[in-house]
């Protein structure tokens, strides 16, 4: 009997034991790959390129100087012809693995010969050998790189639920989640879409007056109205414009040593017009490039190239002028580069750049169409800068009272006033030189402007200067701007772009997870003259966008990062959203548009403990504003590069001093300590809980209320008895010391309702729960 | 002193070992660890993850660093590289042969000569090393044999922003990490309950510079690596302390209910970011109470006060920094940065010099004396120095009583003490002239590589993937300066 047990115990162990064989249970995560389907068509561009390009090219790419035993495996006929080295032998013999000395190298056991070397810290895994290995025996081709290629439409996909799709974005995202036997998720509520949609479109909850117009009874009303809505709204502008200004660099001040003063922010309110006028994107672009050189520019035009000075400026005394103005000219190149084309230009400053074609040369031909600007660098410092109202460093423009009742009515200016805004010239043409090693007192050969013939050929009959650059990156046929524009609206609405690393398109970069998708997108938006608003009209109307955010266990095992998009979203607002959101939900909110940017509270000392002592300078002391100022749309907080405000970078925003295309979005201690102590979020729930409390004596339903309020939605039973024991808990103690809550609620400069001060206060601590909530700070 | 790490023995083994024997509570606060950097063990991009990040790649000799930053530049021919030809050819014009090309910044380069100008003080010998050091810095000299003296430092910015964001970051462009944010990166936190990478500015009566936030930025990397700013004030850190009329355990009343509704919906979406938040909040709750007592110096014997003078007593001082470094340190910090500034002597310098070195040369010495005391300084490596040299010649009027030196990017001198760094030596040599190095020079990437070295980081092997390339705080240069180690 015992025997026998023994026997079964054997039998089933190892039927436990082969059963976990089968499904993996015992593989280790070094080998992890194998679960990795080996495909059957290996594709260059998207196996075979990232590997030899990460592994590889640093010594067998583009750049010529670091290049090894004269081959590159970056060019096909290089590859496939003999080895200058080893005569006989060739790295690539199309359909014979064994034959081609590069799966012999990657194979290899000894460190003499293998490849990647030891010492270059890189090996390749056993999956990518096999993949190698597979291409070459499949003819091993090479294709041009996916983001050079220019987008076209492919055939919308065949899917097999045709009921769910909304629109052909719906056909390409179902087509990837039926390869991985994944469904969407159900649409959201309307009062979800309804928050969504206003985030995304406005950069605002829905507001009161908004609500009520769309009606109590939200499912009554058509999205596209909500949409349209939401488009023709003012805030629209403005929240394409936040994200536009990091692109752009922006700031209120000249970035280096004791950063002063400048004036930039028409060129701001500039953008926010644009956007709110639907300037097709490739006319935004050309303007902000080359407006000064379109023939008969208007001053509008002019005013946009100020994109191009919103780079750092020194005023630091002793500093040789010309290495600034080449620092200002790179900044300007690497700008174009990472901002609009998605291309990590700047590496090819120093050195031919190693993994994507862009030679060092290419670089300063693309550098020349910057460099002919009359510009002088520092003029003064920051103490004569101060003292002679010196805002803007040659050249500038200047905007008269009268020009902001006419041609610049968008520009917010005080009355009475005028100023001068820096913008783009090409009055001191010179010739441009390849910089050894990127330094500007080692000029080699003169370069002619131009562009990366790789990317896409410059047209002979295009004019050298910046306005040909204009019309280069703006051609149709031009690879790069639609689709990383498209990716960057994308990745707004999403939190993660179609290719995630939406600053670099080049072989290095990610590559797109949905390719059709994100080709359709870019297409369809220049069939469309790069419309904006189609654009994002287009997205939000997908069934893809109106998903619901929750995420079950079973998807989040099968697709925790939401590659597929089984289901939309949810990400931490910016800090920008996160500070906009709770003025408007308490009712501060100043919705004035446009204007010298504001100075809202700030934890004193800031500037005066890092400022270089005295009084150098106008920005050596922040004074907050005070009144209405300290409730504008946070687009409006003045920038100050050397040390940006804290409530923004703590939720990592850039600093601004570079150009930057996507935000981190990082969860700390400092964030959650910043949301409850930050003044500007302690009087918002003060003033909410007043005017709550003045408007609706009876408590119970005030909680209801801010609830309401602040997350556009009715609270779920267990909620507002959590809240409501709260409120009762909270106001029994304000009852007790009537001293406490009268302290509490003087937080804050805005004068409120006179209204009892222990509800008030359990009434504000309790706004103060919500606004600490992570659903408050999520777009979801 | 440690015996040297056993050859063939694997480093990593060596450093495991290591690591879990000496954590101070245990497994627990890996986990712990993980949950504060969760990088940790996620990796920036898949092909790091054969780096083990909150790791050390092979055993450390220090476990943290205080980088006592003297910005704007503190001449090194008044602190610790004496040049007595400079007296002897006094108001002589620099040899063009010693010159050699190099650039000189907007303030000199339109002057029609260049007089050498001498030391504004005398120097002596000190200590068993025999270790040159001016008159202004007597506590420093006291500590001389504790030291190791650099005076072959050199840069290649001439102007203040870019050699500051270059000794930072290792670029003179912005936007790479902080060395510190590098650490952060690489070794994760010792204390659940503080940031581990701090920032104390203080600014002595000198000619400054400011200082920028970007100095201790994360850049590229995640911002949690990000310096927080410790201030003197009764904030701390940013949005620490809690509003009027709010006691601790209202405060905790509040979270409490914010945790519980967060909680329900933590059910109700599946999306474990709202754990995390549920976690930084309770962090941020621990930090209000960690954080202030940290800073709190009341309860430091009188002894301790006296060691770094009575200055430490005002908040916002060096001294006080300095103290709170110490504390900082003991509490588990892993990169503690002051700033003083300051140490621009374009002008004025005999003074000015005097002046800031009466700032800061007790409390420096102080601190050193003070992690010796507690055996903290084998495993502290505490640094000293700015972001360049000064001229020999004169910038301005030729007065000895009253002149300034210019911006030097040639050799500049800096010390360091402990954790891993061979004491009572002086590295590196001038030229009679104070101008150009002769002997041993170290670059600014061979200070990273080496302080990464002192850390248990292999320079080469820190990286960090942003923009298709991989980045370290060397850049592609950088040796580790192996006569420096203990």
């Amino acid at each position: 009997m015992k025997q026998f047990f023994l026997i079964a115990t054997i039998i089933s162990l190892l039927t436990v034991v082969l059963y976990g064989i089968k499904k993996g249970v015992f593989r280790s995560d070094a080998d992890g790959m194998v679960d990795i389907r080996m495909p059957e068509v290996v594709d260059y561009n998207f196996h075979i390129k990232p590997i030899l390009s990460d592994n590889c090219y640093t010594c067998h790419g583009p750049d010529a100087n670091k290049r090894k035993a004269g081959l590159r495996l970056d060019l096909q006929e290089v590859a496939f012809a003999e080895l200058p080295e080893t005569p006989g032998q060739y790295a690539i013999v199309a359909g014979k693995p064994h034959k081609s000395a590069i799966f012999e190298r990657i194979t290899s056991d000894d460190p003499a010969t293998v490849m990647p070397p030891p010492d270059s810290k890189r090996s390749l895994k056993p999956y990518e050998k096999e993949l190698i290995k597979k291409w070459i025996s499949q003819g091993g081709k090479f294709q041009k790189h996916w983001a050079f290629q220019v987008p076209k439409k492919s055939e919308l996909p065949l899917v097999t639920d045709t009921a769910w799709a909304q629109n052909e974005i719906d056909l390409f995202v179902l087509h990837k989640l039926e390869e991985h036997n994944l469904t969407p998720s159900r649409r959201a509520s309307k009062e979800a879409l309804a928050r969504r949609l206003s985030l995304d479109l406005t950069g605002l909850p829905p507001g009161p007056l908004q609500l009520q117009k769309w009606g109590a009874d939200l499912g009554a009303v058509p999205l596209d109205s909500i949409i349209e809505d939401l488009l023709a709204a003012p805030a629209y502008g403005e929240r394409m414009t936040q994200s536009w200004l990091d692109v752009a660099r922006y700031a209120d001040s000249h970035g280096y040593q004791d950063d002063s003063y400048r004036t930039m922010w028409p060129w701001r309110d500039w953008v926010i017009h644009a956007f709110n006028e639907n300037l097709p994107y490739d006319e935004f672009l050309t303007w902000q490039l080359a407006g000064d050189l379109l023939p008969d520019a208007t001053k509008e035009q002019v005013l946009a190239t100020g994109f191009n000075r919103n780079h750092p400026i020194t005023q630091e005394g002793g500093v040789i002028q010309e290495e600034y103005r080449t620092t200002y000219v790179t900044d300007r190149t690497n700008t174009l580069g990472k901002g609009i084309l998605g291309i990590t230009l700047e590496c090819a400053r120093c050195h031919d750049h190693k993994y994507d074609a862009i030679s060092q040369k290419e670089y300063y031909q693309m550098f020349s169409f910057f460099n002919q600007v009359d510009e002088k660098g520092l003029q003064m410092d920051a103490v004569q800068a101060a003292n002679q109202k010196f805002y803007a460093d040659p050249p500038y423009m200047t905007i008269t009272e009268a020009e902001t009742r006419s041609v610049l009515s968008f520009v917010n200016l005080e009355k009475g006033k005028e100023l001068n805004v820096m913008v783009m010239n090409d009055s001191a043409p010179r010739p441009t030189f390849l910089l050894n090693r990127g330094n500007y007192d080692e000029p080699a050969d003169t370069v002619r402007a131009g562009t990366p013939s790789k990317i896409f050929p410059f047209a002979e009959d295009l004019p050298r200067n910046r306005l040909g650059l204009a019309q280069w990156v703006t051609s149709k046929e031009n690879p790069l701007t639609a689709r990383v524009f498209v990716n960057k609206v994308w990745g707004m609405l999403f939190g993660r772009g179609l290719v995630e690393t939406a600053e670099d398109f080049g072989v290095q970069g990610s590559l797109p997870t949905h390719p059709e998708l994100l080709d359709w997108l870019a297409a369809d938006f220049m069939e469309h003259g790069w419309d904006i608003k189609y654009l994002l009209t287009k997205i939000v109307h997908s069934a893809t966008y109106q998903q619901r955010s929750e995420l079950s266990p079973a998807l989040n095992k099968a697709d925790p990062e939401n590659i597929y998009l089984a289901r939309a979203p949810r990400f931490r607002m910016s800090g920008e959203m996160i500070r906009d959101y709770v003025l408007a939900t308490s009712g501060l909110l100043n919705r004035e548009i446009g204007g010298p940017s504001v100075k809202p509270y700030q934890p004193p000392g800031l500037w005066e403990e890092t400022n270089a002592g005295g009084n150098r300078g106008i920005l050596t002391t922040y004074v907050p504003d005070v009144g209405d100022k300290l409730y504008r749309r946070s687009l409006y907080t003045f920038w100050k590069r050397t040390l940006p405000p804290a409530s923004m970078t703590i939720f990592d925003a850039p600093t601004r001093d570079f150009c930057e295309v996507r935000r981190q979005k990082t969860n700390t201690p400092l964030q959650a300590l910043a949301l409850q102590n930050d003044v500007q979020m302690l009087e918002a729930a003060r003033v909410l809980a007043q005017s709550t409390v003045a408007a609706i004596p009876d408590t119970a339903s005030g909680v209801g209320e801010i609830f309401r309020r602040i997350l556009v939605r009715q609270p779920g039973g267990d909620e507002l008895r959590v809240l409501e024991e709260y409120y009762m808990d909270t106001q029994d103690h304000f009852r007790k010391d009537t001293e406490a809550a009268e302290k509490l609620l003087a937080v804050g400069d805005f004068k409120g309702a006179d209204t009892d001060p222990s509800k008030t206060a359990a009434l504000m601590l309790t706004a103060q729960v919500i606004y600490n909530l992570d659903e408050t700070i999520t777009k979801e | 002193m440690e015996a040297e790490q056993p050859q063939g023995e694997n480093p990593l083994k060596v450093n495991r070992r290591h690591f879990f024997s000496q954590m101070s509570v245990g497994i627990g606060s890996l986990a712990l660890g993980s949950l504060l950097i969760p990088d940790l063990f996620k990796g920036s991009s898949p092909e790091i993850a054969d780096q083990v990040l909150g790791i050390p790649h092979f055993a450390p000799k220090a476990k943290r660093v205080i980088y006592l930053f003297q910005a704007g530049a503190p001449s090194q021919l008044e602190t610790f590289d004496y040049k007595p030809t400079l007296l002897k050819r006094m108001g002589e014009d620099l040899p063009e042969s010693i010159r050699n090309g190099q650039r000189l910044t907007g303030m000199t380069s339109e002057q029609e000569s260049f007089p050498l100008m001498p030391s504004a003080s005398k120097f002596n010998q000190h200590g068993n090393s025999g270790a040159w050091v001016s008159e202004l810095f007597p506590h420093t000299a006291k500590i001389a044999d504790e030291l190791c003296i650099i005076r072959s430092m050199h840069t290649e910015a001439i102007n203040h922003d870019p050699a500051i964001t270059f000794f930072q970051t290792g670029s003179q462009i912005s936007g790479r990490p902080s060395m510190g944010s590098w650490m952060s990166y690489g070794l994760g936190s010792e204390n659940k309950n503080l940031p581990s990478f701090v920032v104390l500015t203080s600014r002595g009566k000198g000619n400054s510079q400011g200082l920028y936030s970007k100095l201790w930025s994360s850049g590229f990397l995640d911002s949690k690596h990000q310096g927080v700013l410790l201030r003197s004030g009764k904030d701390p850190v940013l949005y620490l302390n809690d509003p009027e009329g709010i006691s601790r355990s209202d405060k905790r009343h509040l979270l409490d209910h914010v945790s519980s509704l967060n909680k329900i919906h933590h059910i109700e979406t599946g999306d474990d970011e709202i754990e995390s938040r549920i976690a930084q909040y309770e962090m941020a709750y621990r930090m209000q109470m960690s954080v202030p007592d940290v800073m709190d110096i009341s309860k430091e014997p009188e002894d301790i006060i006296k060691l770094y003078g009575e200055d430490c007593q005002v908040p916002g001082t060096y001294a006080a920094n300095a103290l709170q470094a110490r504390r900082l340190a003991e509490n588990g910090v892993r990169f503690i940065q002051l700033y003083h500034q300051g140490w621009d002597q374009h002008g004025n310098l005999p003074n000015e010099m005097a002046g800031q070195a009466m700032d800061v040369d007790q409390a420096s010495a102080a601190l050193v004396m003070d992690l010796k005391q507690r055996g903290m300084l084998e495993d502290t490596l505490v640094i000293w120095g700015g972001e360049f040299g000064r001229t020999n010649y004169c910038q301005g009027k030729f007065d000895p009583k009253n002149f300034g030196r210019d911006h030097h990017p040639r050799a500049f001198s800096i010390w360091m003490a402990g954790g891993g760094i061979k004491n009572g030596i002086t590295y590196g040599e001038t030229d009679e002239f104070g101008y150009n190095i002769i002997k041993n020079p170290v670059h600014i990437n061979d200070f990273h590589a080496t302080l990464l070295h002192t850390m248990g980081l292999d320079h080469e092997k820190l990286v960090y993937k942003y923009q298709g390339r991989r980045f370290r705080l060397t850049d592609v240069a950088g040796n580790i300066v192996k006569d420096l180690l203990a």
